[in-house]
């Protein structure tokens, strides 16, 4: 599995949307309806499922798919 | 059966107002969890009492101002019932002292246990409760957080502490159907109240229109409620259940 198809499950479980509205370059907040605790648990869902720690000022400004997978990436190959 | 189905993590549960929650909690139908830190025959017997009301009940050792221990304490309770719903943040201390006389570990110990401890057991189990999309959150404040105490700026500060976070929490979770009010008991018959000296006590008993200490129990009842169906549209709200000391 990708890191973009891992996020996209998390995503589909956390808020309640179909697979298909999920794209690399969708918004949690404009495009999947989630509000500011909708974020903050996707964040820790990232954070237990790639045993990580996303320090708050990157979660921030994680605000797409495409961030997301970029940053687990860039974290996981350094 | 109010509770019936339920299960209830409550801390400092092994005597006082703690206790009476659990056992009224219990009577209500909830399971329980019984948070204590020092004395283990006493959460023995609450944890006796609980099942001899036809319920189960673990006992679930941390000191709340612990973080490492509050998540063992919740994965424990978690991994026994598989859901929380109501949590009682309950355990507290004193440390009387008038401001000039106090020193600062008197301050710290009763900050850490009374106002920390309830941030750090709060933050844990609504993670559990924000998934399940519902639960109840009780902290324990005290009508000294409204009304302030003489020889009591350490426990009257947390206690206060406690209203603001809990209307904090309130507003932060009720999304997640997640309801969080404070209980402000006035004087209550418990160990705590025990060590006063007569003359205080007579003082106190003075100025409650109802003239007389309560029961735990009296507590208890109120918690219940706020963790019922009864009480399904209230959140950040305090609760004085004093006897008409503070209106």
């Amino acid at each position: 599995m990708t890191t973009f198809d891992k996020v996209k499950a998390i995503v589909v479980e956390q808020l309640g949307v179909d697979e298909s509205e999920v794209t690399i370059d969708s918004t949690f907040i404009d495009d999947l309806g989630a509000d500011s605790l909708d974020i903050v648990e996707l964040i820790m869902a990232f954070e237990e499922e790639f045993n990580v720690e996303i320090p708050d000022d990157v979660a921030e400004k994680i605000k797409t798919v495409k961030d997301t997978v970029e940053y687990i990436d860039s974290i996981k190959e350094a | 059966m109010h509770l019936a189905g339920k299960v209830a993590l409550i801390t400092g549960a092994s005597r006082g107002i703690g206790q009476a929650v659990a056992l009224e909690m219990a009577r209500a139908g909830a399971d329980i969890a019984v948070n204590y830190s020092g004395s283990e025959a006493a959460a023995q017997a609450t944890v006796d009492q609980v099942k001899a009301l036809g319920r189960k009940a673990i006992m679930v050792k941390a000191n709340v101002a612990d973080a490492d221990e509050v998540a063992a304490m919740v994965e424990a309770v978690q991994a026994e019932f598989g859901h929380i719903d109501i949590l009682v943040n309950n355990a507290g201390i004193t440390r009387d002292t008038l401001l000039m006389r106090m020193k600062d570990s008197d301050w710290d110990d009763v900050i850490n246990i009374n106002l920390k401890g309830v941030y750090l057991v709060t933050k844990a189990v609504s993670k559990l409760m924000m998934k399940q999309r519902s639960g109840r959150i009780i902290n324990m404040s005290s009508v000294v957080g409204v009304t302030g105490n003489a020889g009591q700026a350490n426990y009257s500060a947390s206690k206060a502490g406690v209203i603001g976070f809990t209307k904090t929490c309130a507003k932060e979770l009720a999304s997640r159907g997640i309801l969080v009010n404070a209980i402000a008991p006035g004087f209550i018959h418990t160990d705590m109240t025990d060590v006063l000296p007569e003359k205080v006590k007579e003082a106190t008993l003075a100025a409650i229109p109802l003239h007389r200490m309560a029961e735990p129990k009296e507590v208890a009842s109120v918690a219940v409620f706020l963790a019922s169906e009864y009480a399904s549209y209230i959140t950040g709200q305090v609760l004085n259940v004093d006897g008409g000391m503070v209106m």
